[in-house]
C-alpha cells in the first residue's frame, strides 16, 4: 500500500512530568506514523507512558517537546474553538466505562451531544431520536430501553458499547481505544472489539488500541508500536513483531501472556 | 485421589434485594477439592463466580443468605455454624479468600505490619510485637516479597505488590483452602504472572493445600488450575479437566466461551471471534428449562421444557444439557 495517506504523525514527542529530582520523563523522544484506516497497538506494561501519548494525541497534555502532525499540518488547538474542531475528528474510548459518564446526564444527553457536535441540533426530533436508535441498534442496545436512564444503571458492558455507540454518531477520523476491554470479562470483550473493527470498516477510520495485551495487539492490528519506559523500542506489521520478536523487551512480554497451545514459561519474572 | 479438603454438596445461597425480592445466584451447586489441587471457575460475568466464592467460605451476611446444601471443610460441616465462630475458628484458618478488588483491601492509614497484628490478634496467636514481626518477616521472606514492605503503607506499593501483600496476607495461617476471586484481573500481564508465580509457588510449599482459582480469562484457567467448572446464571453447566474443558467443550456455553480466547500464537490472527450474543437470564425468576436456551445456537423446544440436569459421564466430566455427548459434538462438527 504505497498510496496511503499518513493521518497522524508525531516527532520527538515528550512529555515530561515535574522538574529537577522529581523529574519523571513519561515519553521520550516518541517519533510515530499513523496511516489512514489503520488499525494499530501500542503495547506496553504499566508505566511504560502508553497513556500519556494517549493524552497527548487527544490534545489532553501539552507535550513537552515535539510536534503533532494530523493529516499533514501541524496541529493547532490553541484556541477553544480549534480544539473542539479537532476533537470531531479524534476521540477515545476509555479503559473505566464507570468514570467515562457525566452521572448528571442521562444518556439521551449523552448520545444528543454527539449528534450537536456534527451539527444537527436544528434537526427535527424524530429524525434525531432515528439517528440515535440507529446507533444504539449497532451496538445491540435497545434505544427504548435506554432513553431517560442514567449511565450508572447500565452494566460495564452495556456502557463501553454506549461508548461505542457514541463514536458511530461522532464518525471520527481516529479513535483511540485506551484499553478499552481490560474492565470486562472475556465474553464481552469479543462482541466490543467485533464493533470496533466493523465500525473501522463502516467509516474507514484510523484505529489506535492502547493495551498491555499483546494477544489483543496481535489480534486486531496490521501495525504494533512497542514502548519501555517512554520510548519505542519496536515498531513495525504485527506478524513482524510478534511472530519474530528482536528486542527482549517485546519477547518478555510475549512470553508473561498465558498461552493454551505452548508451554506457558514462568520462570521469567 | 488425594484427601478432598472441601466438599460442597446441593448448596444453593441468595441475595434479598431491598424490595425483598430472591435472586438465586448460587443453585445446587456440588463441587469437591482434592488436597494439592487447583480447581478453576469460569463463566462471565453475572453467572455466580464470585457469589459462589462467597457463599463457600460459610461465612453469611445480609443481602447474601443461605438457603440449603453443606460445606464440608476437612471433615467438618461449617454450614449451619454460628458467623462469630465461623470467622473466628474457620476464617483464615480452614478457607481463606482473596478478594476481587484485593488492591483495596488493605486499610489505606495502616502499616501492612499492622494490619498484619490486627489478623493475628483475631486469632489468637502469639501477641508480641516482636513474634508477629519475625513470623510476617520469615513469611515474606519464603514468598520472595521485599521486607521492607511491612513498613509501608498501602498507597506506596505498586499494584500488583499490592495484590501479592493481600495474599501474603491471606495465607498467614496456612488455610486448607485458598479462594482466589480474579486475583489478577486488574493487572497489567507482567504483574499477572508474578502473581500467578506466587499461587503456584504456596501450593508447592504446602502454605495452601488447595486452591480455588476464579476467572474468566481460560488460558490463565488452564495454566493455573487442575480441573475446570463453568458456571452459568448460578448453576454448573460443566466440569472435567483443564484440558477437556478448554479443547474439547461439551456444554455450548462453555463452547461459546472457548471462541472468545485471545493468545499471540500463530494462526489466531484473522480467526473470527465467536462472541455469545445476549446476556444471563435475570436470576429473580430464572427459565424453567435449560437457562443458556435464549442464547443457545441448537436450541430446541424440548429444551424450555423442564430444568435440565447435570450429567455424569463415567470418566468423571459432568455436563448439564439434554443433548447426549455423541450428538453435541456432531453438531459442532457441522458448525
Amino acid at each position: 500500500m504505497a498510496d496511503r495517506q499518513v493521518c497522524l504523525s508525531g516527532t520527538g514527542l515528550t512529555k515530561v512530568f515535574g522538574f529537577g529530582r522529581q523529574k519523571t520523563v513519561a515519553v521520550d523522544h516518541v517519533d510515530f506514523k499513523f496511516y489512514e484506516s489503520e488499525v494499530v497497538s501500542i503495547v506496553g506494561e504499566s508505566g511504560s507512558g502508553k497513556t500519556t501519548l494517549a493524552k497527548m494525541l487527544l490534545g489532553l497534555l501539552t507535550p513537552t517537546e515535539g510536534e503533532i502532525y494530523f493529516q499533514g499540518q501541524k496541529r493547532d488547538i490553541s484556541t477553544q474553538r480549534k480544539r473542539k474542531e479537532y476533537w470531531k475528528n479524534i476521540q477515545a474510548i476509555f479503559q473505566d466505562p464507570f468514570s467515562s459518564y457525566n452521572i448528571f446526564n442521562k444518556i439521551d444527553a449523552v448520545l444528543l451531544d454527539c449528534i450537536y457536535m456534527r451539527g444537527g441540533r436544528r434537526l427535527p426530533q424524530a429524525q434525531k431520536v432515528a439517528l440515535m436508535t440507529e446507533a444504539c441498534g449497532f451496538v445491540n442496545l435497545k434505544f427504548e430501553e435506554l432513553t431517560n436512564k442514567y449511565p450508572f444503571e447500565l452494566s460495564g458492558g452495556q456502557m463501553q458499547r454506549l461508548m461505542i455507540a457514541r463514536i458511530f454518531l461522532l464518525k471520527p477520523k481516529i479513535l483511540i481505544a485506551d484499553e478499552p476491554t481490560s474492565m470486562i470479562d472475556a465474553c464481552s470483550r469479543a462482541t466490543i472489539l467485533d464493533m470496533l473493527m466493523q465500525l473501522r470498516d463502516e467509516i474507514g477510520m484510523t484505529l489506535i488500541f492502547i493495551t498491555h495485551d499483546i494477544g489483543l495487539a496481535y489480534y486486531v492490528s496490521d501495525s504494533v508500536y512497542i514502548m519501555e519506559r517512554g520510548k519505542i523500542v519496536e515498531h513495525g506489521s504485527a506478524d513482524e513483531v510478534i511472530l519474530n520478536p528482536k528486542e527482549a523487551y517485546t519477547r518478555r512480554l510475549i512470553s508473561d501472556v498465558p498461552k493454551i497451545y505452548e508451554e506457558w514459561d514462568l520462570s521469567t519474572v | 485421589m488425594g484427601k478432598i479438603l472441601l466438599d460442597v454438596r446441593d448448596l444453593s445461597t441468595k441475595y434479598v434485594t431491598r424490595f425483598q425480592e430472591n435472586v438465586y445466584a448460587v443453585d445446587h451447586v456440588s463441587l469437591q477439592v482434592e488436597e494439592g489441587k487447583a480447581l478453576g471457575i469460569a463463566g462471565e460475568s453475572g453467572c455466580g463466580k464470585s457469589t459462589l466464592a462467597l457463599s463457600l467460605m460459610g461465612y453469611y451476611f445480609p443481602p447474601l443468605h443461605y438457603i440449603s446444601g453443606d460445606i464440608i471443610v476437612d471433615g467438618r460441616n461449617i454450614s449451619r455454624m454460628d458467623p462469630d465462630d465461623v470467622r473466628r475458628l474457620i476464617l483464615g484458618r480452614e478457607i481463606a479468600y482473596i478478594p476481587q478488588a484485593a488492591m483495596n483491601a488493605l486499610n489505606p492509614t495502616q502499616k501492612v505490619i499492622s494490619f498484619i497484628e490486627d489478623v493475628i490478634r483475631v486469632h489468637d496467636l502469639g501477641s508480641s510485637k516482636r513474634e508477629i514481626y519475625e513470623r510476617a518477616r520469615i513469611l515474606f521472606q519464603t514468598l520472595g516479597l521485599p521486607e521492607n514492605v511491612l513498613q509501608k503503607y498501602p498507597v506506596e506499593l505498586s499494584g500488583g505488590m499490592k495484590q501479592r501483600t493481600v495474599i501474603a496476607v491471606a495465607v498467614l495461617l496456612s488455610p486448607k483452602v485458598l479462594i482466589a476471586d480474579e486475583p489478577s484481573s486488574a493487572l497489567d500481564v507482567t504483574s499477572q504472572k508474578m502473581v500467578i508465580k506466587m499461587l503456584m509457588r504456596l501450593m508447592e510449599d504446602g502454605l495452601v493445600r488447595s486452591l480455588i482459582f476464579i476467572t474468566h480469562e481460560l488460558p490463565l484457567l488452564y495454566n493455573v488450575t487442575d480441573d475446570i467448572m463453568v458456571m452459568y446464571a448460578g448453576q454448573i453447566v460443566e466440569k472435567g479437566t483443564a484440558k477437556e474443558v478448554v479443547f474439547d467443550p461439551l456444554h455450548p456455553y462453555a463452547k461459546g466461551l472457548m471462541g472468545s480466547i485471545i493468545v499471540p500464537e500463530e494462526g489466531v490472527r484473522g480467526v473470527k471471534l465467536t462472541a455469545i450474543p445476549g446476556a444471563p437470564p435475570n436470576l429473580k425468576n430464572p427459565p424453567s428449562g435449560c437457562r443458556f436456551a435464549d442464547r443457545c445456537k441448537y436450541v430446541q423446544p424440548a429444551c424450555r421444557v423442564t430444568a435440565v440436569n447435570l450429567r455424569e459421564l463415567p470418566n468423571g466430566r459432568a455436563y448439564r444439557c439434554i443433548f447426549s455427548e455423541e450428538e453435541l459434538r456432531e453438531a459442532y462438527r457441522n458448525g
